[in-house]
């Protein structure tokens, strides 16, 4: 009992509003008319950017490399149709400051000609470390928002010999339904993907967690999965943030990961579903990851549904497809409402990591005066890491930055829950989001300048080596010159000494 | 369209500052309203005068702050205290004991402090143990029960309250603590003190004390409606309320001629509108579950013993003003385990998880 205290398998969260109910039902629509460009930022993934190989006037086909990765955490990035490079540019990213980022921009010709893909004939005898290298080269990345890439996390699988593979799919997140869709439509293909991950990694088993406000897509995965019996299908209570990939291995199997551990140590991989599925299809059907479901919802959008969306497609074409109406929308939110980016314009690229396009209304977001803290703990009662917000916003706040780091706030993921129970509106996680970015900003100025004074001792150093040597230099000419005179003079000598003689 | 940028969430929130004191003052009015009713008159004056005086003593501290005051007295946190003050007063108090009580409320017990979330004591807690320590007469003049429509009319109660002339004696007496306490130093002994007593008029509140603490059943009603509301957690009341009828019981047992019994100590004084509304005072308790549930103990634990040891019959209001400045040191020592740490904050050893 006292255990179960110290331990609780469920900790924190909140029940927010779903606003699911009118996208679940729909399906996954694939007929968004193909846009005229495509803009593919070099960077959708966590890790170094990739390295454009294609200039500008080329020709390229669907599915051919565009970028390859560089480094050992990284990933390629394809074309997404035929057609061709226009211009390869600093383009607006997908991101609250919408700085530009290295973006290739091809000009589609509308024939969608794939490239020759690589189809092995039985993907389940492949290799292990054939899989992991299929899954890399087709640019997979953690679709649940981290957006790492996939073949690093399954090479370090195997290498660790995992026992579990644990499979979110809790999309814990409101409004968001494109994996509650994946899974009511593609089952079997996500099914698939999940045995080539088990195969990549030689694990044992699988485990999949489904939040319990998606029967449907539950009792689909319950069919697929009905031939395997290493594969485990749980139902999770609703509660975000359950899809916070520790928070439901904790729910389902009581352990926790090290703070400065990854989930490998203790011999487990956590991947997310549609990665499950974009897995499947970059290793059956050697397609590399060019396209992803989108949730596209909000009060602003008259039409809200899933779609599949190419990489690359600008996001106001996504949102006119739906219907979504620009004057009422108040606020652009990329990814789901509670950990979601919100965009200052619509002129961005759909990347590997959007999972949610929202049009909120003034009505749905709301902006509410801030009062002081009443300390009423419920930022406290809602972490669900067990940190106490108040205090680390108020250390924050008066820019004790080095105490909010006591209390915890590196061990903070900015999940939202604390700011979202705030009776008097205080916006945490912008505390938090901001005293990282800070300590940050500190930490790179200390490098600086500890590079800065290296730069000055290594030059002093030089400088007295040079002077020292030019002194030995002057010291060893002098000497010689005097040594060269003393013969010339005693040469000078014995031959006065030599004509007095004769 | 956005120009600054904003974090998550973007989506309304729940609860809002004004919501949770509206729902409080809500769940406080039937206990008020019984005072009213059984006190009559005198009482509801009381009420009027020292929630006015806390208003006013709120807007004027404002003002000299600098900040618009109209915000902040709309949010019902200076309106809540000021009728806290009055439930603790006797209900025929004169009329300045409310606005003494308000205006030490107000400007030392919060305002002084920063205001709404800085004060380190329950401002109306604070403001009872500052008035009974500097008028005890005024403070424990105890009316007898004088339903509204038998006592004072609507005029002659204004003088109960606005003037100090009116002879009371033959109208007051003493509480049951008070009387039980006055008993002990004449080396009465229990059974035979609580003769008058009856546990059922006393659960209802029908009897002598201050103006809103008398209804242990509507203020359980009022807490554990704020309860379900989600407004206060269960820890502090359920800890106070244990760790009182867990002592009480036990002296009882030992010594019932000594020792109230635990019904007795439920039912008397402001044990049930402490338990309720007053320990489980965001501002003054700790954060953590935990932490809660050690505060409530501490509060239970301190007014038993301040009730069978101390000089005063009641204890309540000196032991939260204890507990709360410990209330820091629960904060600082009981914190939530982090995720993926031990209590000590280092990380989980990999080989034992």
């Amino acid at each position: 009992m006292l255990s179960l205290l110290e331990n609780p398998r469920l900790r924190g969260g909140i029940h927010a509003e779903e606003y699911k109910a009118e996208t679940s039902g729909l399906p996954i629509a694939t007929n968004l008319p193909l846009p005229k460009k495509l803009y593919i930022p070099v960077q959708q993934h966590v890790g170094k950017p990739a390295e454009p190989l294609v200039k500008v006037g080329d020709k390229v086909l669907k599915g051919q490399l565009l970028a390859y990765s560089q480094g050992t955490i990284s990933a390629p990035v394809h074309a997404p149709s035929s057609g061709t490079i226009i211009d390869v540019l600093d383009y607006p990213a997908p991101h609250p400051s919408a700085l530009p980022i290295r973006t290739i921009v091809i000009e589609t010709d509308g024939l969608e000609q794939w490239t020759s893909l690589d189809i092995p004939a039985d993907p389940f005898q492949l290799e292990a470390e054939e899989i992991c290298l299929r899954v890399g080269a087709a640019g997979v990345v953690g679709l649940g928002g981290a957006v790492f890439p996939s073949a690093v996390k399954l090479n370090l699988g195997r290498k660790n010999q995992i026992h579990t593979l644990l499979i979110n799919a809790g999309e814990c997140e409101p409004y968001l339904t494109c994996d509650d869709r994946l899974m009511q439509e593609r089952a079997t293909d996500i099914v698939s993907g999940i045995r080539l991950m088990l195969r990549g990694m030689n694990a044992p088993k699988a485990m999949i967690g489904i939040e319990d406000n998606k029967p449907e897509a539950f009792s689909a995965m319950q069919a697929a999965c009905e031939a395997f019996e290493n594969i485990d299908i749980i139902q999770v209570p609703t509660r975000y943030p359950m899809g916070w990939d520790r928070q439901m291995l904790r729910y389902l199997t009581g352990w926790e990961i090290p703070a400065d551990g990854r989930a490998t140590d203790i011999g487990v991989v956590i991947h997310n579903v549609a990665t499950a599925y974009a897995v499947y299809r970059a290793v059956c059907l050697g397609q590399p990851l060019i396209s992803r479901t989108v949730t596209v919802a909000g009060s602003a959008v008259a039409k809200p549904q899933n779609v599949e969306v190419l990489i690359g497609t600008l996001m106001s074409e996504v949102l006119n497809f739906c219907a979504a109406d620009k004057s009422r929308t108040a606020r652009l939110v990329m990814g789901g409402p509670m950990m979601g980016d919100a965009l200052p314009l619509s002129e961005v690229p759909v990347v590997k990591a959007c999972s949610g396009i929202l049009a909120l209304s003034a009505a749905d977001i709301e902006d509410p005066e801030v009062k002081p803290c009443i300390r009423c703990s419920s930022c406290v009662t809602a972490c669900p890491v067990g940190l106490l917000p108040l205090e680390m916003a108020s250390r924050i706040r008066v820019n004790q930055l080095d105490a909010a780091v006591d209390l915890g706030l590196k061990d903070c993921i900015n999940c939202g829950s604390c700011s979202y129970v705030c009776p008097s509106n205080i916006p945490l996680v912008h505390y938090f989001k901001f005293a990282s970015g800070e300590l940050f900003k500190r930490q790179q100025m200390e490098h600086k300048s500890e590079q800065t004074k290296r730069l000055i001792d290594d030059r002093n150093k030089r400088m007295e080596r040079i002077r020292l040597e030019a002194e030995a230099e002057a010291k060893r000419m002098a000497e010689a010159r005097a040594a060269r005179l003393a013969e010339q003079a005693k040469a000078k000598a014995q031959a006065a000494a030599e004509t007095e003689g004769s | 369209m956005i120009r600054q940028p904003i974090s998550g969430p973007h989506v309304a929130a729940v609860q809002s500052v004004d919501n949770i004191m509206r729902k409080v003052i809500f769940a406080l009015l039937p206990a008020t309203g019984c005072g009213v009713l059984i006190f009559g008159w005198p009482a509801l004056y009381l009420c009027a005068v020292t929630i006015a005086a806390a208003l006013l003593c709120e807007a004027l501290c404002l003002k000299m702050k600098g900040v618009a005051a109209k915000p902040y007295l709309m949010d019902g946190s200076a309106f809540l205290t000021g009728l806290l003050v009055a439930m603790t007063l006797p209900p025929w108090a004169p009329w300045w004991i409310g606005v003494v009580g308000s205006a030490i409320a107000i400007i030392l017990g919060k305002q002084v402090y920063g205001g709404l979330g800085q004060n380190l004591f329950n401002p109306a807690m604070l403001a009872r143990v500052a008035l009974l320590i500097s008028f005890p007469i005024e403070m424990t003049t105890w009316v007898n029960v004088k339903p509204l429509l038998f006592g004072p009319g609507v005029l002659d109660s204004l003088a109960v309250t606005f003037s100090a002339s009116v002879n009371t004696d033959g109208l007051t007496g003493a509480t049951t603590l008070g009387a039980v306490k006055t008993g002990f130093s004449l080396n009465q002994t229990l059974p035979g003190l609580l003769y008058e007593y009856s546990g059922w008029l006393s659960f209802i509140g029908w009897e002598r004390g201050s103006l809103g603490e008398t209804s242990s059943l509507l203020i359980l009603l009022g807490g554990l409606w704020l309860w379900r509301q989600g407004v206060i957690q269960w820890q502090i009341p359920a800890s106070l309320l244990g760790t009182l009828i867990v002592f009480s019981t036990l002296f009882h047992w030992l010594d019932p001629q000594h020792y109230l019994s635990p019904w007795v100590h439920l039912n008397s004084g402001a044990v049930m509108l402490v338990a309720f509304f007053i320990a489980t005072d965001y501002v003054t308790s700790p954060n953590t579950p935990l932490g809660q549930l050690v505060f409530g103990a501490g509060c239970g634990l301190l007014i038993f013993v301040i009730r069978s040891w101390g000089g005063y019959p009641e204890g309540t209001g000196f032991a939260i003003l204890l507990m709360n400045a410990v209330t820091p040191l629960i904060d600082h020592y009981i914190r939530p385990r982090i995720y993926g740490r031990y209590r000590n904050g280092k990380p989980l050893d990999i080989s034992q998880s």
